[in-house]
């Protein structure tokens, strides 16, 4: 017999030996329901946003027009050289009208096989835009795709995630539910909070372990007369 | 492949080691400082009692759930991941196991393999399987790169290093690492493991992760980490193998936050970890990265000896969080190496007799007061002493009885123990020869014994009363 077979004929005679007690399924909508804060996009916002910077992320509240602006300008400031973009996404060539000659565009077009030492050394920045977010515990939820691969948010010292403040959830289950899940997930979801870190020495913190030192959230407000709301259940 | 890979130590070392930590006062001092900071940070993030309650019991429920249709869903599991393009593999043993990684290292003629955390390749020994075969297995997370280096195992199942100070990683790394000069700056000592690493994920052929829990409705793998050595370890090699124990499988998908936040507020008193990485496949057409194969490893090597027990499957429901260690009395005055084995503490003390045989870890269920600190923090409430006393008991049961269930039951008992405890069973049923041998022990005391094996050795000697109680009783009614 196989282990496979083997593994589970073992399981299976030990559940008729000892069969466990009647138990119905978890509620767990049931317990997000009575725990779920109930509050407004604003209120849900700030509690992301207080969330972060408690992991030292920065966090920049913008809007549909200026946000090139804002990261081109935070980009200067921190002496960027260059940001690594998705290819052929809405907000990146957002980025590529109004970049100047400081910063040096990358996208990320050839398979990582062709370029993994260019990025490994040679990129100071990325920008994803975050799928959406989870307001109690500050996490940025990304679905890397072919335009904005995986390693786009984890090797480049410095990452920029795109949020708009429109797409804020309460909690995990909220946004699970809501975003239906549990029919289809890419082959990489990722909650992201705060830049990567460790306490692994002694118990003292220190960012910057192997992913990035930094994460720098732009908030991207819904232009006026659009209230934004996600629809989900909060 | 019949000989153990790992160091089992005998039973009997346990105490030794254990004495050698109690005497050594800078290892009490790290154990009791890193112990009462990881309680203060879980404490803070449970300021609600009734939502700590309510959330335990829905945790405890989950799992308990999922553990009753373990096989169903571990075929259920199979079955999606294999539709999303994951090679599951089984194994029934550490031996079986480090094969299946080693075939396919062989396969894709892999010399090099990068490790994110797991406490199941630590369990089954795969780093010495496969530099036993000349393939390099190299730790990424800080913490088990630290103890690599040192040529040591984790003493803790979240932090790894947590036995070193950042006087001791200094000292290693300078020694270790070509180039490195001495510093204790804990910020310049992550960027010397952060720029070794590096190099390590770009040019490792295979990595290597565990797996916190598996979705079956999905075909999903949950990785939670803060460092993202586990996301490169999953993504920038060729190939990704994910190892974990049968136990780890949940039904929907949904069932994964509220484990999620009790493990990382249980564990490091944090609201979530920085990165959540779920995982349904390889590389599809048309994406840039991540690996273009994905295996899952699932294995036994003896929680089927547990599962088989209503009680004792209990123990299968563990998330791994760790703070059944971090508020153990025990474990803060020993630390983890003492117990010689993969995973110490309470939850050590209780899964450990199943993977390595009970007749080699029974000292580990004795050594604990039954306070039941372990069981009022388990996230996922595991009546852990209730577990401690079964194991004793299954430790003294004479073998071939009823009460000898498991590998190496009746490993404790002993001819003369057995007649003590036999003869105290009939004194303590039966009245009038209670009554004789009370009376003679309290005019003979002064023959007692001033040599009482364990107990005399840190405490004075036991002394039956000059005076019964009944005497005393009889006394003060005259």
């Amino acid at each position: 017999m196989s282990a496979r077979a083997n593994i589970l004929a073992r399981l299976r005679a030990g559940l008729q030996a000892a069969p466990p007690a009647a138990l119905s399924p978890p509620e767990v909508g049931a317990w997000y329901g009575e725990h779920r804060r109930q509050e407004g996009m604003a209120a849900r916002c700030a509690r992301l946003r207080a969330a972060l910077e408690a992991v030292k992320t920065e966090v920049h509240e913008t809007t549909a027009a200026d946000w090139p602006g804002l990261l081109l300008r935070i980009a200067q400031a921190k002496g960027l050289r260059h940001l690594l973009i998705g290819a052929g996404t809405p907000h990146g060539e957002a980025l590529q009208a109004r970049a100047s000659g400081a910063l040096t565009l990358l996208s990320y077009e050839q398979p990582i096989e062709q370029w993994r030492d260019t990025l490994f050394d040679g990129v100071d920045a990325s920008l994803t835009l975050a799928r959406s977010a989870i307001a109690e515990t500050g996490s940025l939820i990304l679905w890397p795709s072919a335009a904005e691969p995986r390693l786009m948010s984890l090797v480049p010292p410095v990452h920029f995630v795109l949020l708009d403040t429109d797409r804020i959830h309460a909690d995990f289950h909220a946004a699970m539910l809501a975003e239906d899940w549990a029919s289809g997930l890419p082959t990489n979801a990722l909650l992201i909070c705060g830049p990567s870190k460790t306490a692994d020495i002694q118990q003292t913190l220190a960012y910057g372990a192997h992913g990035p030192r930094e994460l720098i959230v732009l908030l991207r407000h819904p232009a006026p007369g659009n209230t934004g709301d996600t629809g989900d259940t909060a | 492949m019949n000989q153990p890979l790992i160091p089992i130590h005998p039973a009997e070392d346990f105490k030794a080691r254990s004495r050698t930590v109690l005497n050594d006062p800078g290892a009490r001092k790290n154990f009791r400082g890193a112990m009462d900071y990881l309680q203060s940070k879980r404490r803070a993030q449970f300021p609600d009692a009734d939502e700590l309650s309510s959330l335990r019991e829905l945790g405890s429920t989950i799992r308990r759930y999922s553990l009753a249709r373990l096989p169903d869903l571990l075929e259920q599991l199979e079955r999606n991941l294999v539709r999303n393009g994951v090679q599951v593999h089984w194994a029934e043993n550490a031996a079986q196991a480090n094969e299946i990684a080693l075939g396919i290292a062989q396969r894709v003629k892999a010399t090099r393999i990068v490790k994110g955390k797991s406490m199941v390749s630590e369990e089954v020994g795969f780093n010495h399987a496969m530099q036993a075969a000349g393939i390099e297995a190299f730790e990424s997370d800080m913490g088990e790169y630290i103890v690599q280096l040192a040529g040591e195992a984790p003493s803790h199942i979240i932090m790894p290093a947590i036995h070193k100070t950042k006087q001791a990683i200094a000292e290693l790394f300078a020694k270790e690492v070509p180039g490195v000069s001495y510093t204790e700056d804990v910020d310049a000592l992550i960027q010397i493991g952060r720029r070794v690493l590096r190099k390590k994920f770009a040019e490792a052929d295979i990595g290597l992760s565990g797996v916190n829990f598996a979705v079956a409705e999905t075909g999903t793998l949950c990785l939670v980490e803060n460092e993202g050595n586990g996301r490169m370890c999953t993504t920038v090699p060729r190939v990704h193998i994910a190892i974990t124990g049968i136990e780890k499988v949940v039904e929907k998908l949904e069932h994964v936050p509220p484990l999620y936040s009790l493990l990382t507020r249980s564990a490091t008193g944090q609201a979530v970890t920085t990165y959540f990485n779920m995982i349904s496949g390889p590389r599809r057409p048309g994406e840039k990265d991540g690996p273009d194969e994905v295996h899952l490893i699932l294995v036994d090597n003896g929680r089927t000896q547990a599962y088989a027990d209503e009680q004792l499957r209990a123990t299968l429901q563990c998330i791994r969080c760790g703070a059944c260690m971090n508020h153990c009395p025990v474990y803060a005055r020993i630390g983890g190496h003492a117990y010689g084995t993969t995973y110490p503490g309470p939850i050590g003390a209780i899964i450990s007799p199943h993977l390595l045989g009970l007749d080699s870890t029974y000292p580990l269920a004795f050594a604990s007061t039954l306070c039941g600190a372990c069981v009022e923090v388990c996230p996922v409430k595991i009546p852990i002493t209730d577990l401690l006393v079964r194991l004793r008991n299954e430790a003294q049961a004479r073998p071939g009885s009823s009460d000898a269930t498991l590998r190496g039951s009746g490993a404790a008992r002993t001819a003369l123990g057995s007649a003590v405890w036999n003869a105290w069973s009939q004194v303590y049923s039966r009245l009038r020869l209670y009554r004789i041998t009370s009376w003679f022990m309290s005019r003979g005391r002064a023959l007692s014994p001033t040599e009482q094996g364990a107990w005399t050795r840190s405490r004075t000697p036991l002394l039956p009363a000059a005076k019964r109680l009944r005497d005393l009783i009889k006394d003060r009614k005259s």
